[in-house]
């Protein structure tokens, strides 16, 4: 049996390469990419602990289910801010949409 | 035993090296498949810990549908040949330690926690369970959290199609206002 502290440290490292390409990433579409591996990561802490801490029941799992279709949900109203935003500027470069910033 | 060790070196590692590839390649597109395959790798680690609902809801929901409705976004929003510029120094540096740092904190603490073992007897994950908690309303019930997500499902599904809608009033109102 591989040690739960295994799959938390891997989950633990894909999330915050998911926080680093948060940080550095310029573009919308990369930034949403990056917050989808952070979910994911949560998703595998859900589901490991569902299964060595507390295996009579399915909290994690479920969990898990409800995050999937959250995930699903914020993909598809950011993809159509993302269009939107392409429409009206012809660029999804953070950098070049600040026109409320000021 | 011996093998699932190795399978589990294998996902991790697959996880690992596409998600630090998702994060720096510089095409989108590549980028886009790279997170394709650390999504299917960890699908693999659910179907190792024998969660094959789970397992199916991630191939097919997140591998399937939102990495395609991703790669879609790409396709509408940039040439194909796209090359990003490299991030300025500084950020990159800050953020590497940001990443550090924090992952470096979570990982000591989760080496040093004294993680307990289970008194509870496993439960067998057949579809027939995971249908009547999924619907069932007493002990271990999760209809109400079901709902919502259903309501929030509709909501934001109404409300991509509203925001992405190539409405002919909304683009005037746009222009006018720039002009």
């Amino acid at each position: 049996m591989i040690p739960i502290t295994h799959f938390l440290i891997v989950s633990t490292l894909m999330f915050f390469t998911g926080i680093y390409g948060f940080l550095t990433r310029r573009n919308l579409i990369t930034i949403l990419m990056s917050i989808e591996l952070i979910l994911n990561s949560v998703n595998i802490n859900f589901v490991v602990f569902n299964r060595y801490l507390y295996p009579g029941q399915l909290q994690g799992q479920f969990f898990a289910l409800f995050i999937v279709a959250i995930a699903a949900a914020e993909a598809s109203v950011a993809i159509a801010l993302i269009i939107n935003i392409y429409r009206r500027f012809t660029s999804i470069e953070v950098d070049d949409v600040d026109e409320m910033k000021y | 035993m011996e093998n699932s060790v190795f399978m589990f070196y294998l996902f991790s590692g697959t996880i690992l090296f596409f998600s630090v590839l998702t994060v720096t390649s510089r095409r989108i597109l590549r980028a886009a498949v790279f997170l394709l395959f650390a999504l299917v790798a960890t699908s693999g680690i659910y179907f190792m810990m024998n969660y094959q609902f789970l397992a199916g809801v991630q191939l097919s929901l997140y591998a399937g549908g939102i990495v395609v409705l991703i790669i879609f976004s790409i396709l509408l929003t940039h040439h194909i040949s796209y090359k990003f510029e490299r991030p300025p120094f500084l950020n990159l540096s800050l953020s590497l330690l940001v990443a550090i740092t924090g992952a470096g904190l979570s990982i000591f603490t989760l080496v040093t926690f004294p993680f307990q073992k289970p008194e509870s007897i496993p439960v067998s994950v057949n579809m027939q369970v995971i249908g009547r908690q999924l619907m069932g309303t007493g002990q271990n019930g999760y209809a109400l959290p079901f709902e919502v997500i259903s309501i929030l499902l509709l909501a934001a599904m109404v409300a991509a199609i509203v925001i992405a809608k190539k409405g002919q009033g909304n683009r005037d109102k746009g222009r006018g206002t720039r002009d």
